[in-house]
């Protein structure tokens, strides 16, 4: 959608609302609020249709896993896989409380058993797996829980020959893991490597914040990398760059359109555009061969078979003609006949 | 090499390291100390003492050289060898122009170019980490700190040539594992592995810089845990007092660590050494049993072989 385009969605949208407002007994929400970039007001129902992006001026906000993958797929339309999963507590490890209480306290506040959801769904009719991280659970951070679902979410896809969506939302490796969390950086990037074996392609999106070693690992791998308006995507934050090296940042530093300008993202995308983005190159890259019968009858893969078949003839002649163009001592591109 | 000395030493230090394997709060904080001790040998004084000769290399081939990554290929046993490393200085000015150990993208892209060329030739890569980091830096960020750290990480997993990490001295963050993924990883006695330093731990967990020693405890990045938790394959054993006093044994030490393991893994198929090298770092990092409560699912109970 243009930025034009985007612009009458959103007045729409706020049209809509404000003929509403006086009909429409008020809900008190904990979601409701006041935009911090705007200032300006909105329901939790507006919120929510509004894929958390502020319908005044576009800031995005955090969103949880699960409504992530409502957005993504069909609303409850996707599978979740290994919600079962636990962290274990391998140092017990305590900082300023014990981080046995810190997965209590994040598990009961969230609804969530880790920091990342795992699921299959469908993306604009696309199959596909998706691992989404969840900031709100002790900020995202990859423990060896993380890890090992982004492990198997890997070898799942691989296997099932589906592409990965992954969506990052991370301060880094957790720390109260110590050195094994260090290694789910290690973990996380050979396990992508399943995908390269399957041939099926990784689509990152980088959601606010993307940082530490969630950035320098899996999340700086994808064949298409996304990110989400204003996230901040680093190695390091800016305080720790500000405290070490005694710089002073400018206030975009790491910001998503900076990283896009640097060369570290291929585009900025609004997420009530995202997963349309996402399903059409998921639908530009799908090789109908490699597809598994679970997804035989959606009209996406009966129009890729179509055109596959259509193109058929051409696709298995073109290697040979393109093999007698560069055999050495072939008449073509040598002989001027 | 392995003749000169060094064996009954060897059993000597690996026996103290077997009789100390729950190290107390104060030997944890003196290990962490060890690791960064100012005379503590660097990754160039092992190259130099184990290579009859080395030829270093320079430069990324895209923006610059990393002073902080030392690359380059050695003869190693009469052997080639790639060792690539991060490089502290000793002195001010030293320390200035390697950057505290600290590399940026360039410098692990100079690492990267390195491991090509060796995978290409068949020449083993030996990888010596002593880092508190990598660069934290708007220019660094700007060139893809991020992706320069994941892509050595992933180009360590898919090299062919058998691969030996080891932890000399400091081993910090993603800094480290940019050059930590290899078919053996080595620690020696007295180094640090782990998440983070102990001090950005306390800015960040603490809220307070002054909580260092605090966080060195939380953590316990000592060798002898990080091999319980199977995140090293060997302890290698520093002279008595700490390498810091006699870079010569310590070298040679070291020496006969490395060669071992490359004379094990050049035995090997290298489709099974990769398949192995996955194995390995797929199990590490344990879950909840569902069963056991908290308890520790993966990773060794018994304390290092000599």
């Amino acid at each position: 959608m243009s930025r034009v385009g985007r612009n009458i969605h959103v007045s729409v949208d706020r049209l809509r609302q404000l003929a509403h407002r006086d009909a429409r007994p008020r809900k008190i929400s904990a979601d409701a609020g006041t935009c911090p970039k705007c200032d300006s007001h909105y329901s939790a129902d507006e919120m929510h249709r509004n894929l958390r992006v502020c319908p005044a001026c576009g800031h995005h906000f955090a969103v949880t896993a699960r409504e992530r993958l409502e957005q993504l797929g069909e609303p409850g339309g996707y599978v979740e896989l290994w919600p079962e999963l636990r962290a274990a507590d391998p140092l017990q490890f305590t900082d300023l409380k014990p981080y046995t209480e810190r997965i209590a306290d994040a598990e009961k506040s969230t609804g969530l058993g880790e920091a990342i959801v795992c699921a299959e769904l469908e993306v604009r009719h696309v199959p596909a797996v998706a691992a989404i991280m969840d900031f709100s659970y002790m900020g995202g951070s990859m423990g060896a829980v993380v890890g090992e679902k982004l492990a198997r979410a890997c070898d799942h896809a691989a296997q099932k020959g589906l592409p990965l969506i992954v969506v990052a939302a991370s301060g880094g490796a957790r720390m109260q893991e110590g050195t094994l969390a260090l290694m789910q950086m290690a973990k996380t990037v050979i396990a992508l490597d399943a995908l390269a074996e399957a041939r099926v392609p990784v689509v990152v999106v980088l959601a606010h914040p993307t940082t530490g070693g969630v950035w320098a690992s899996f999340a700086s791998l994808g064949d298409i990398t996304y990110a989400e308006p204003g996230a901040l995507i680093a190695f390091s934050g800016p305080r720790v760059i500000e405290e070490t090296t005694r710089e002073v940042l400018p206030s975009d530093f790491g910001r998503a359109e900076r990283q896009l300008e640097n060369g570290q993202v291929d585009a900025v995308v609004d997420r009530r555009e995202l997963a349309e983005r996402i399903g059409r190159v998921l639908h530009i890259l799908r090789r109908p061969e490699l597809e598994g019968p679970g997804a035989a009858g959606s009209p996406a893969l009966q129009w890729a078979q179509g055109g596959a078949q259509r193109a058929a003839g051409a696709v298995q002649s073109l290697p040979r003609k393109v093999m007698d163009r560069i055999r050495p001592g072939s008449p073509d591109g040598e002989d001027p006949e | 090499m392995s003749e000169r000395g060094g064996g009954r030493f060897v059993r000597k230090v690996a026996e103290k390291v077997r009789r100390a394997p729950e190290a107390g709060d104060d030997d944890l904080w003196e290990s962490v100390q060890l690791a960064r001790h100012a005379e503590r040998p660097y990754t160039l004084d092992y190259i130099t003492r184990m290579c009859s000769d080395f030829e270093e290399v320079h430069g990324d081939r895209l923006y610059g050289d990393d002073h902080a990554m030392v690359a380059g290929f050695g003869r190693f046993h009469d052997r080639p060898v790639a060792f690539i490393g991060q490089q502290k200085g000793r002195d001010t000015n030293e320390r200035t122009f390697r950057n505290f150990g600290m590399a940026g993208p360039e410098g692990y892209r100079k690492a990267m170019r390195v491991m090509e060329i060796a995978n290409r030739l068949g020449i083993p890569v030996v990888t010596l980490i002593d880092t508190p980091g990598a660069f934290p830096g708007a220019s660094a960020e700007e060139r893809g700190q991020g992706g320069a750290i994941s892509r050595s990480i992933q180009m360590m997993w898919r090299l062919d040539v058998p691969t030996v990490a080891v932890i000399i001295g400091e081993g910090s963050s993603g800094g480290a594992l940019g050059l930590g993924v290899a078919d053996r990883v080595l620690m020696l006695e007295n180094s640090t592995y782990s998440v983070i330093s102990p001090e950005g731990a306390s800015a960040i967990l603490w809220r307070d810089a002054s909580k260092a020693r605090q966080a060195a405890q939380a953590f316990k990045p000592t060798a002898a845990n990080c091999y319980r938790w199977g995140v090293v394959d060997a302890v290698v054993p520093e002279p008595d007092g700490g390498a810091h006093t006699d870079h010569e044994q310590a070298a040679e030490i070291l020496d006969q660590y490395i060669y071992r393991a490359l004379t094990d893994l050049g035995a090997m198929p290298p489709v099974e050494r990769r398949r192995a090298r996955r194995e390995r770092f797929r199990k590490l990092g344990p879950l909840r049993d569902p069963e056991g409560g908290m308890g520790i699912a993966t990773g060794r109970e018994t304390p290092p072989p000599g």
